[in-house]
Protein backbone atom coordinates (compact mmCIF):
# COMPACT_ATOMS: atom_id res chain seq x y z
CA UNK A 1 0.00 0.00 0.00
CA UNK A 2 1.23 3.46 -0.86
CA UNK A 3 1.18 5.75 2.11
CA UNK A 4 2.42 9.27 1.79
CA UNK A 5 3.70 11.58 4.48
CA UNK A 6 0.99 13.78 5.91
CA UNK A 7 1.44 17.45 5.23
CA UNK A 8 1.68 19.87 8.12
CA UNK A 9 -1.87 21.06 7.50
CA UNK A 10 -3.15 17.51 7.77
CA UNK A 11 -1.12 16.78 10.86
CA UNK A 12 -2.71 19.74 12.61
CA UNK A 13 -5.80 17.52 12.53
CA UNK A 14 -8.21 20.27 13.44
CA UNK A 15 -8.67 21.51 9.86
CA UNK A 16 -9.34 17.98 8.65
CA UNK A 17 -11.80 17.49 11.51
CA UNK A 18 -13.78 20.50 10.40
CA UNK A 19 -13.66 19.32 6.79
CA UNK A 20 -15.10 15.99 7.91
CA UNK A 21 -17.77 17.67 9.99
CA UNK A 22 -18.66 19.87 7.02
CA UNK A 23 -19.06 16.82 4.79
CA UNK A 24 -21.26 14.89 7.20
CA UNK A 25 -23.41 17.90 8.05
CA UNK A 26 -23.86 18.53 4.31
CA UNK A 27 -25.19 14.98 4.01
CA UNK A 28 -27.32 15.50 7.10
CA UNK A 29 -29.03 18.68 5.94
CA UNK A 30 -29.31 17.55 2.32
CA UNK A 31 -30.99 14.30 3.31
CA UNK A 32 -33.12 16.01 5.94
CA UNK A 33 -34.43 18.40 3.27
CA UNK A 34 -35.30 15.49 0.98
CA UNK A 35 -36.99 13.55 3.82
CA UNK A 36 -39.04 16.60 4.78
CA UNK A 37 -40.05 17.30 1.18
CA UNK A 38 -41.16 13.67 0.87
CA UNK A 39 -43.12 13.75 4.11
CA UNK A 40 -44.86 16.98 3.15
CA UNK A 41 -45.62 15.68 -0.31
CA UNK A 42 -43.62 18.36 -2.11
CA UNK A 43 -41.18 16.11 -3.86
CA UNK A 44 -41.84 12.38 -3.95
CA UNK A 45 -39.18 11.57 -6.52
CA UNK A 46 -36.05 12.29 -4.53
CA UNK A 47 -35.32 9.91 -1.68
CA UNK A 48 -33.20 10.92 1.29
CA UNK A 49 -31.90 7.40 1.83
CA UNK A 50 -30.73 4.48 -0.25
CA UNK A 51 -32.51 2.01 2.06
CA UNK A 52 -34.91 -0.62 0.73
CA UNK A 53 -37.54 -1.25 3.42
CA UNK A 54 -37.04 -4.97 2.96
CA UNK A 55 -40.13 -7.04 3.64
CA UNK A 56 -42.39 -4.47 1.98
CA UNK A 57 -39.97 -3.25 -0.62
CA UNK A 58 -37.73 -5.63 -2.53
CA UNK A 59 -34.64 -5.04 -4.53
CA UNK A 60 -35.00 -6.22 -8.12
CA UNK A 61 -32.73 -9.22 -8.74
CA UNK A 62 -30.39 -9.48 -11.66
CA UNK A 63 -31.73 -11.96 -14.24
CA UNK A 64 -28.60 -14.05 -13.63
CA UNK A 65 -29.19 -14.21 -9.89
CA UNK A 66 -29.11 -17.78 -8.55
CA UNK A 67 -32.07 -18.32 -6.24
CA UNK A 68 -33.83 -21.52 -5.09
CA UNK A 69 -33.90 -24.36 -7.62
CA UNK A 70 -36.93 -25.57 -9.50
CA UNK A 71 -37.49 -28.56 -11.78
CA UNK A 72 -39.02 -27.66 -15.13
CA UNK A 73 -41.93 -29.67 -16.46
CA UNK A 74 -43.02 -31.18 -19.78
CA UNK A 75 -46.35 -30.16 -21.32
CA UNK A 76 -48.09 -33.00 -19.49
CA UNK A 77 -46.78 -31.88 -16.11
CA UNK A 78 -44.17 -34.60 -15.59
CA UNK A 79 -40.61 -33.51 -14.83
CA UNK A 80 -38.27 -32.91 -17.78
CA UNK A 81 -35.57 -34.59 -15.78
CA UNK A 82 -34.32 -37.86 -17.20
CA UNK A 83 -32.38 -38.87 -14.09
CA UNK A 84 -29.02 -38.83 -15.93
CA UNK A 85 -27.23 -37.95 -12.66
CA UNK A 86 -25.20 -35.18 -14.37
CA UNK A 87 -26.22 -32.62 -11.75
CA UNK A 88 -25.57 -35.04 -8.92
CA UNK A 89 -22.10 -35.66 -10.32
CA UNK A 90 -21.36 -32.00 -10.90
CA UNK A 91 -22.53 -30.90 -7.47
CA UNK A 92 -19.48 -29.87 -5.39
CA UNK A 93 -21.49 -29.90 -2.18
CA UNK A 94 -23.10 -33.27 -2.93
CA UNK A 95 -26.49 -32.05 -1.91
CA UNK A 96 -28.49 -33.65 -4.73
CA UNK A 97 -29.84 -37.17 -4.35
CA UNK A 98 -31.61 -38.83 -7.30
CA UNK A 99 -33.27 -42.26 -7.56
CA UNK A 100 -34.00 -43.17 -11.19
CA UNK A 101 -36.94 -45.19 -12.40
CA UNK A 102 -37.96 -46.76 -15.75
CA UNK A 103 -40.12 -44.46 -17.84
CA UNK A 104 -43.12 -46.07 -19.63
CA UNK A 105 -42.44 -44.02 -22.80
CA UNK A 106 -39.69 -45.85 -24.78
CA UNK A 107 -38.41 -42.49 -26.12
CA UNK A 108 -37.53 -41.41 -22.60
CA UNK A 109 -35.25 -43.78 -20.83
CA UNK A 110 -35.62 -42.83 -17.17
CA UNK A 111 -37.38 -40.42 -14.85
CA UNK A 112 -36.57 -39.44 -11.25
CA UNK A 113 -38.49 -41.35 -8.60
CA UNK A 114 -36.80 -39.19 -6.01
CA UNK A 115 -35.07 -35.89 -6.53
CA UNK A 116 -33.91 -34.33 -3.24
CA UNK A 117 -31.86 -31.19 -2.78
CA UNK A 118 -30.54 -30.50 0.69
CA UNK A 119 -30.63 -26.68 0.70
CA UNK A 120 -28.87 -26.65 4.03
CA UNK A 121 -25.80 -28.04 2.23
CA UNK A 122 -26.21 -26.41 -1.21
CA UNK A 123 -23.67 -23.70 -2.01
CA UNK A 124 -25.76 -22.14 -4.81
CA UNK A 125 -22.93 -22.45 -7.33
CA UNK A 126 -25.28 -23.25 -10.23
CA UNK A 127 -23.16 -26.14 -11.58
CA UNK A 128 -26.24 -28.40 -11.62
CA UNK A 129 -28.00 -25.95 -13.93
CA UNK A 130 -24.99 -25.84 -16.25
CA UNK A 131 -24.55 -29.62 -16.22
CA UNK A 132 -28.16 -30.41 -17.09
CA UNK A 133 -28.51 -31.56 -20.72
CA UNK A 134 -32.33 -31.35 -20.63
CA UNK A 135 -32.79 -27.87 -19.13
CA UNK A 136 -34.66 -29.66 -16.36
CA UNK A 137 -33.24 -27.75 -13.40
CA UNK A 138 -33.15 -23.99 -13.13
CA UNK A 139 -32.34 -21.49 -10.40
CA UNK A 140 -34.68 -18.67 -11.41
CA UNK A 141 -37.51 -18.83 -8.87
CA UNK A 142 -36.45 -15.62 -7.14
CA UNK A 143 -37.04 -17.31 -3.77
CA UNK A 144 -34.28 -16.35 -1.34
CA UNK A 145 -35.99 -16.74 2.03
CA UNK A 146 -35.13 -20.39 2.58
CA UNK A 147 -35.39 -21.13 6.26
CA UNK A 148 -36.64 -23.95 8.43
CA UNK A 149 -36.72 -25.03 12.04
CA UNK A 150 -34.80 -28.26 11.48
CA UNK A 151 -32.18 -29.62 9.10
CA UNK A 152 -34.70 -32.18 7.84
CA UNK A 153 -37.06 -29.47 6.68
CA UNK A 154 -34.24 -27.98 4.62
CA UNK A 155 -34.32 -31.00 2.31
CA UNK A 156 -36.61 -30.21 -0.62
CA UNK A 157 -38.25 -33.13 -2.40
CA UNK A 158 -39.38 -33.47 -5.99
CA UNK A 159 -42.92 -32.25 -5.19
CA UNK A 160 -41.54 -29.00 -3.66
CA UNK A 161 -39.13 -28.45 -6.52
CA UNK A 162 -41.74 -28.97 -9.23
CA UNK A 163 -43.92 -26.16 -7.88
CA UNK B 1 -44.21 26.34 52.16
CA UNK B 2 -44.71 28.03 48.81
CA UNK B 3 -41.01 28.61 48.44
CA UNK B 4 -40.39 24.92 49.12
CA UNK B 5 -42.97 24.00 46.46
CA UNK B 6 -41.21 26.31 44.00
CA UNK B 7 -37.85 24.69 44.77
CA UNK B 8 -39.27 21.21 44.30
CA UNK B 9 -40.94 22.30 41.05
CA UNK B 10 -37.63 23.65 39.74
CA UNK B 11 -35.81 20.42 40.66
CA UNK B 12 -38.48 18.37 38.91
CA UNK B 13 -38.45 20.56 35.80
CA UNK B 14 -34.66 20.26 35.46
CA UNK B 15 -34.52 16.55 36.31
CA UNK B 16 -37.39 15.51 34.07
CA UNK B 17 -36.23 17.83 31.32
CA UNK B 18 -32.70 16.43 31.34
CA UNK B 19 -33.80 12.78 31.56
CA UNK B 20 -36.25 13.25 28.72
CA UNK B 21 -33.70 15.03 26.58
CA UNK B 22 -31.25 12.18 27.26
CA UNK B 23 -33.90 9.63 26.24
CA UNK B 24 -34.72 11.58 23.10
CA UNK B 25 -30.99 11.75 22.34
CA UNK B 26 -30.91 7.95 22.07
CA UNK B 27 -33.53 8.25 19.33
CA UNK B 28 -31.78 11.26 17.83
CA UNK B 29 -28.48 9.45 17.72
CA UNK B 30 -29.96 6.63 15.68
CA UNK B 31 -31.89 8.90 13.38
CA UNK B 32 -29.18 11.52 12.96
CA UNK B 33 -26.51 8.97 12.18
CA UNK B 34 -28.89 7.36 9.70
CA UNK B 35 -29.62 10.63 7.92
CA UNK B 36 -25.91 11.47 7.86
CA UNK B 37 -25.15 8.11 6.26
CA UNK B 38 -28.02 8.13 3.71
CA UNK B 39 -29.97 5.55 5.70
CA UNK B 40 -33.40 5.69 7.35
CA UNK B 41 -32.74 4.43 10.86
CA UNK B 42 -35.00 2.87 13.46
CA UNK B 43 -38.61 3.19 12.28
CA UNK B 44 -40.28 -0.12 13.11
CA UNK B 45 -41.44 0.32 16.71
CA UNK B 46 -45.11 1.18 16.52
CA UNK B 47 -48.14 1.55 18.77
CA UNK B 48 -51.36 0.53 16.99
CA UNK B 49 -49.62 0.85 13.66
CA UNK B 50 -48.61 4.42 14.44
CA UNK B 51 -44.87 4.74 13.99
CA UNK B 52 -44.04 8.38 14.82
CA UNK B 53 -40.70 8.18 12.99
CA UNK B 54 -39.45 5.50 15.34
CA UNK B 55 -39.85 7.61 18.48
CA UNK B 56 -41.44 4.64 20.25
CA UNK B 57 -38.11 2.89 19.90
CA UNK B 58 -37.03 4.73 23.05
CA UNK B 59 -40.00 3.26 24.90
CA UNK B 60 -39.41 -0.21 23.47
CA UNK B 61 -35.73 -0.06 24.42
CA UNK B 62 -36.43 0.95 28.00
CA UNK B 63 -39.10 -1.75 28.43
CA UNK B 64 -36.60 -4.26 27.06
CA UNK B 65 -33.95 -3.00 29.48
CA UNK B 66 -36.27 -3.36 32.47
CA UNK B 67 -37.47 -6.88 31.77
CA UNK B 68 -34.10 -8.42 30.93
CA UNK B 69 -32.25 -10.59 33.41
CA UNK B 70 -30.14 -8.64 35.83
CA UNK B 71 -26.92 -10.59 36.11
CA UNK B 72 -24.28 -10.06 38.77
CA UNK B 73 -21.05 -11.98 38.21
CA UNK B 74 -20.73 -14.56 41.01
CA UNK B 75 -17.11 -13.68 41.78
CA UNK B 76 -17.64 -9.94 41.59
CA UNK B 77 -18.37 -7.64 44.49
CA UNK B 78 -22.14 -7.67 44.75
CA UNK B 79 -22.57 -4.38 46.58
CA UNK B 80 -20.13 -2.29 44.55
CA UNK B 81 -21.31 -3.85 41.31
CA UNK B 82 -24.83 -2.64 42.07
CA UNK B 83 -23.69 0.71 43.37
CA UNK B 84 -21.53 1.70 40.37
CA UNK B 85 -24.22 2.47 37.76
CA UNK B 86 -26.21 4.48 40.29
CA UNK B 87 -23.13 6.52 41.24
CA UNK B 88 -22.43 7.13 37.57
CA UNK B 89 -25.92 8.38 36.80
CA UNK B 90 -26.22 10.31 40.07
CA UNK B 91 -23.05 12.36 39.64
CA UNK B 92 -23.90 13.10 36.03
CA UNK B 93 -27.35 14.36 37.03
CA UNK B 94 -26.51 16.52 40.06
CA UNK B 95 -24.27 18.71 37.93
CA UNK B 96 -27.33 20.34 36.40
CA UNK B 97 -28.34 21.86 39.74
CA UNK B 98 -25.92 24.76 39.34
CA UNK B 99 -26.63 25.56 35.72
CA UNK B 100 -28.99 28.50 35.21
CA UNK B 101 -31.60 28.07 32.52
CA UNK B 102 -33.08 31.56 32.73
CA UNK B 103 -32.79 34.93 34.43
CA UNK B 104 -34.55 35.74 37.69
CA UNK B 105 -38.23 36.25 36.93
CA UNK B 106 -40.92 38.07 38.94
CA UNK B 107 -44.02 35.91 39.18
CA UNK B 108 -46.98 36.63 41.52
CA UNK B 109 -44.89 39.06 43.54
CA UNK B 110 -42.01 36.62 44.04
CA UNK B 111 -38.53 36.64 42.59
CA UNK B 112 -37.85 33.21 41.18
CA UNK B 113 -34.35 32.45 40.04
CA UNK B 114 -34.51 30.00 37.13
CA UNK B 115 -31.79 27.79 38.53
CA UNK B 116 -32.03 25.00 41.04
CA UNK B 117 -29.37 26.43 43.35
CA UNK B 118 -27.38 29.61 42.79
CA UNK B 119 -24.07 28.46 44.25
CA UNK B 120 -21.33 31.05 44.42
CA UNK B 121 -18.90 28.21 43.64
CA UNK B 122 -21.09 26.73 40.91
CA UNK B 123 -18.21 26.00 38.55
CA UNK B 124 -16.27 24.13 41.22
CA UNK B 125 -19.38 22.20 42.20
CA UNK B 126 -20.00 21.00 38.65
CA UNK B 127 -16.40 19.91 38.19
CA UNK B 128 -16.44 18.14 41.52
CA UNK B 129 -19.53 16.24 40.36
CA UNK B 130 -17.92 15.43 37.03
CA UNK B 131 -14.74 14.19 38.72
CA UNK B 132 -16.74 12.01 41.09
CA UNK B 133 -18.32 10.45 38.03
CA UNK B 134 -15.02 8.58 37.62
CA UNK B 135 -15.96 6.48 40.67
CA UNK B 136 -18.84 4.95 38.76
CA UNK B 137 -16.51 3.92 35.96
CA UNK B 138 -13.71 2.61 38.18
CA UNK B 139 -16.01 0.72 40.53
CA UNK B 140 -17.86 -0.84 37.61
CA UNK B 141 -14.61 -2.04 36.09
CA UNK B 142 -13.13 -3.19 39.36
CA UNK B 143 -16.11 -4.92 40.98
CA UNK B 144 -16.96 -7.01 37.90
CA UNK B 145 -13.99 -9.36 38.39
CA UNK B 146 -13.35 -9.30 34.65
CA UNK B 147 -10.03 -8.32 33.11
CA UNK B 148 -11.61 -6.46 30.22
CA UNK B 149 -13.93 -4.54 32.49
CA UNK B 150 -10.96 -3.70 34.70
CA UNK B 151 -8.94 -2.50 31.71
CA UNK B 152 -11.90 -0.39 30.59
CA UNK B 153 -12.25 1.11 34.03
CA UNK B 154 -8.54 1.97 34.18
CA UNK B 155 -8.63 3.49 30.71
CA UNK B 156 -11.73 5.45 31.67
CA UNK B 157 -10.24 6.88 34.82
CA UNK B 158 -6.90 7.85 33.28
CA UNK B 159 -8.67 9.44 30.31
CA UNK B 160 -11.03 11.40 32.51
CA UNK B 161 -8.20 12.59 34.77
CA UNK B 162 -6.14 13.74 31.80
CA UNK B 163 -8.91 15.71 30.18
CA UNK B 164 -10.33 17.12 33.39
CA UNK B 165 -7.09 19.02 33.86
CA UNK B 166 -7.60 20.62 30.47
CA UNK B 167 -11.19 21.47 31.31
CA UNK B 168 -10.05 23.10 34.54
CA UNK B 169 -7.38 25.13 32.76
CA UNK B 170 -9.75 26.36 30.04
CA UNK B 171 -12.39 27.25 32.61
CA UNK B 172 -9.86 29.41 34.49
CA UNK B 173 -9.66 31.74 31.52
CA UNK B 174 -13.42 32.26 31.60
CA UNK B 175 -13.39 32.73 35.36
CA UNK B 176 -10.67 35.40 35.10
CA UNK B 177 -12.59 37.35 32.48
CA UNK B 178 -15.97 37.30 34.22
CA UNK B 179 -14.46 37.43 37.71
CA UNK B 180 -16.98 35.07 39.24
CA UNK B 181 -17.49 31.39 39.98
CA UNK B 182 -21.27 31.62 40.03
CA UNK B 183 -22.64 30.45 36.71
CA UNK B 184 -25.59 32.87 36.94
CA UNK B 185 -23.20 35.80 37.32
CA UNK B 186 -21.09 34.53 34.41
CA UNK B 187 -24.16 34.31 32.18
CA UNK B 188 -25.38 37.75 33.24
CA UNK B 189 -21.96 39.21 32.45
CA UNK B 190 -22.17 37.72 28.97
CA UNK B 191 -25.18 39.93 28.23
CA UNK B 192 -22.93 42.98 27.89
CA UNK B 193 -21.78 44.17 24.49
CA UNK B 194 -18.21 44.43 23.23
CA UNK B 195 -17.66 47.80 21.50
CA UNK B 196 -21.45 48.14 21.53
CA UNK B 197 -21.87 45.61 18.75
CA UNK B 198 -20.70 42.07 19.52
CA UNK B 199 -22.28 40.18 22.42
CA UNK B 200 -19.65 39.59 25.09
CA UNK B 201 -19.97 35.81 24.93
CA UNK B 202 -17.23 33.54 26.18
CA UNK B 203 -16.52 32.26 22.68
CA UNK B 204 -15.67 35.78 21.50
CA UNK B 205 -13.28 36.42 24.37
CA UNK B 206 -11.89 32.87 24.62
CA UNK B 207 -12.08 31.23 21.17
CA UNK B 208 -9.16 28.89 21.82
CA UNK B 209 -10.48 28.07 25.28
CA UNK B 210 -13.86 27.23 23.77
CA UNK B 211 -12.34 24.85 21.24
CA UNK B 212 -10.18 23.14 23.86
CA UNK B 213 -13.15 22.85 26.20
CA UNK B 214 -15.12 21.24 23.40
CA UNK B 215 -12.37 18.67 22.79
CA UNK B 216 -11.95 17.89 26.48
CA UNK B 217 -15.71 17.85 26.93
CA UNK B 218 -16.16 15.22 24.25
CA UNK B 219 -13.41 13.22 25.95
CA UNK B 220 -15.28 13.54 29.26
CA UNK B 221 -18.42 12.01 27.81
CA UNK B 222 -16.39 8.87 26.88
CA UNK B 223 -17.94 8.68 23.43
CA UNK B 224 -16.38 8.30 20.00
CA UNK B 225 -13.73 9.59 19.10
CA UNK B 226 -12.65 9.14 22.74
CA UNK B 227 -14.52 5.93 23.52
CA UNK B 228 -11.46 3.96 24.60
CA UNK B 229 -12.97 3.00 27.99
CA UNK B 230 -15.77 1.33 26.03
CA UNK B 231 -13.80 0.23 22.98
CA UNK B 232 -16.75 -1.68 21.56
CA UNK B 233 -14.66 -3.60 19.06
CA UNK B 234 -11.97 -4.73 21.48
CA UNK B 235 -12.67 -4.76 25.21
CA UNK B 236 -16.37 -3.75 25.43
CA UNK B 237 -15.34 -1.73 28.42
CA UNK B 238 -16.08 -1.22 32.05
CA UNK B 239 -19.74 -2.25 31.72
CA UNK B 240 -19.04 -5.59 30.02
CA UNK B 241 -20.51 -7.49 32.99
CA UNK B 242 -23.65 -5.41 33.22
CA UNK B 243 -27.03 -6.26 31.86
CA UNK B 244 -30.58 -5.06 32.22
CA UNK B 245 -31.30 -1.53 33.45
CA UNK B 246 -27.91 -1.29 35.17
CA UNK B 247 -26.36 -1.28 31.74
CA UNK B 248 -29.15 1.08 30.72
CA UNK B 249 -28.06 3.47 33.45
CA UNK B 250 -24.52 3.55 32.06
CA UNK B 251 -25.90 4.26 28.62
CA UNK B 252 -28.17 6.94 30.04
CA UNK B 253 -25.17 8.45 31.85
CA UNK B 254 -23.40 8.81 28.51
CA UNK B 255 -26.28 10.80 27.13
CA UNK B 256 -26.80 12.80 30.31
CA UNK B 257 -23.11 13.71 30.18
CA UNK B 258 -23.56 14.79 26.57
CA UNK B 259 -26.37 17.07 27.70
CA UNK B 260 -24.23 18.29 30.61
CA UNK B 261 -21.31 19.17 28.36
CA UNK B 262 -23.67 20.93 25.94
CA UNK B 263 -25.22 22.87 28.82
CA UNK B 264 -21.76 23.82 30.11
CA UNK B 265 -20.52 24.97 26.71
CA UNK B 266 -23.70 27.00 26.32
CA UNK B 267 -23.39 28.51 29.78
CA UNK B 268 -19.70 29.32 29.74
CA UNK B 269 -19.03 30.16 26.11
CA UNK B 270 -22.30 30.86 24.31
CA UNK B 271 -24.11 33.22 26.65
CA UNK B 272 -26.31 30.72 28.51
CA UNK B 273 -29.87 32.00 28.35
CA UNK B 274 -28.84 35.33 26.80
CA UNK B 275 -30.35 36.33 23.49
CA UNK B 276 -28.14 38.83 21.60
CA UNK B 277 -29.30 42.43 22.17
CA UNK B 278 -32.18 41.33 24.42
CA UNK B 279 -32.27 43.38 27.62
CA UNK B 280 -34.81 43.15 30.46
CA UNK B 281 -37.26 45.42 28.63
CA UNK B 282 -36.85 44.26 25.04
CA UNK B 283 -34.44 44.28 22.14
CA UNK B 284 -31.87 47.09 21.84
CA UNK B 285 -30.15 46.73 18.49
CA UNK B 286 -26.86 48.60 17.90
CA UNK B 287 -28.35 50.96 15.31
CA UNK B 288 -30.66 52.47 17.94
CA UNK B 289 -33.54 50.28 16.77
CA UNK B 290 -35.61 49.03 19.71
CA UNK B 291 -38.47 46.58 20.31
CA UNK B 292 -39.97 46.70 23.78
CA UNK B 293 -41.29 43.43 25.19
CA UNK B 294 -43.01 42.51 28.45
CA UNK B 295 -40.97 40.89 31.20
CA UNK B 296 -42.62 37.46 30.87
CA UNK B 297 -42.06 37.37 27.12
CA UNK B 298 -38.38 38.23 27.64
CA UNK B 299 -38.07 35.36 30.14
CA UNK B 300 -39.78 32.94 27.76
CA UNK B 301 -37.43 34.02 24.97
CA UNK B 302 -34.42 33.56 27.24
CA UNK B 303 -35.39 30.07 28.38
CA UNK B 304 -36.17 29.11 24.78
CA UNK B 305 -32.81 30.44 23.67
CA UNK B 306 -31.09 28.36 26.37
CA UNK B 307 -32.93 25.20 25.30
CA UNK B 308 -32.21 25.82 21.61
CA UNK B 309 -28.51 26.32 22.30
CA UNK B 310 -28.25 23.18 24.45
CA UNK B 311 -30.10 21.22 21.79
CA UNK B 312 -27.81 22.57 19.09
CA UNK B 313 -24.72 21.45 21.01
CA UNK B 314 -26.24 18.04 21.63
CA UNK B 315 -26.71 17.82 17.88
CA UNK B 316 -23.15 18.97 17.32
CA UNK B 317 -21.71 16.42 19.74
CA UNK B 318 -23.66 13.67 17.97
CA UNK B 319 -22.33 15.00 14.66
CA UNK B 320 -18.78 14.73 16.00
CA UNK B 321 -19.50 11.26 17.36
CA UNK B 322 -20.70 10.02 13.95
CA UNK B 323 -17.99 11.73 11.91
CA UNK B 324 -14.63 11.06 13.48
CA UNK B 325 -12.89 7.71 13.79
CA UNK B 326 -11.56 6.59 17.14
CA UNK B 327 -8.12 7.40 18.52
CA UNK B 328 -5.59 4.81 19.51
CA UNK B 329 -4.94 4.89 23.23
CA UNK B 330 -1.44 6.36 22.96
CA UNK B 331 -2.75 8.97 20.51
CA UNK B 332 -5.44 9.86 23.01
CA UNK B 333 -2.90 10.40 25.76
CA UNK B 334 -0.59 12.32 23.44
CA UNK B 335 -3.41 14.59 22.37
CA UNK B 336 -4.42 15.12 25.97
CA UNK B 337 -1.04 15.78 27.54
CA UNK B 338 1.14 17.07 24.71
CA UNK B 339 -1.28 19.18 22.70
CA UNK B 340 -4.53 20.10 24.43
CA UNK B 341 -3.11 20.64 27.91
CA UNK B 342 -0.13 22.85 26.92
CA UNK B 343 -2.40 24.84 24.63
CA UNK B 344 -4.83 25.45 27.46
CA UNK B 345 -1.97 26.63 29.68
CA UNK B 346 -0.79 28.94 26.87
CA UNK B 347 -4.34 30.21 26.50
CA UNK B 348 -4.43 30.90 30.23
CA UNK B 349 -1.11 32.74 30.05
CA UNK B 350 -2.17 34.96 27.16
CA UNK B 351 -5.51 35.68 28.83
CA UNK B 352 -3.89 36.74 32.09
CA UNK B 353 -1.34 38.89 30.22
CA UNK B 354 -4.11 40.69 28.33
CA UNK B 355 -6.11 41.22 31.52
CA UNK B 356 -3.01 42.54 33.27
CA UNK B 357 -2.29 44.99 30.43
CA UNK B 358 -5.88 46.22 30.27
CA UNK B 359 -6.00 47.10 33.97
Amino acid sequence: MNSRELTFKERLYIIEVFKGLWLTSKHFFGNLKKHLARQLGLNRLERGAVTFQYPEERRPFSPRYRSRHRLTMRDDGSPRCVACMMCETACPARCIYIVAGEHPDPNIEKFPVRFDIDLGVCVFCGFCVEACPEDAIRMDTGIVEIAAYSRKEMIYHIEDLLQ
Amino acid sequence: MTSLAIEVAKVLVVLIGVLNLAAILTWMERKQSAVMQDRIGANRASILGFRAFGLFQVLADSIKMFVKEDFIPPLGNRFLHTLAPFLSAFFALIGFAAIPFGNTIRLFGRDISLQVVDLNVGVLYIFAAMSLGIYGVVLAGWSSNNNYAFLGGMRGSSQMFSYEITIGATILGVLMIFESMSLQTIVQAQGALLWGVIPKWGVVLQPVGCLLFLVAGVAETKRVPFDLPEGESEIIGYFVEYSSMKFGLFMLTDFVETVLISALITTLFFGGWQVPYLMDDGFHFPGGFEISLSGILVSVLQVTSYCVKVFFFCWFLLLVRWTLPRFRYDQLMRLGWKMVFPLSILNLLVTSLVILLMH
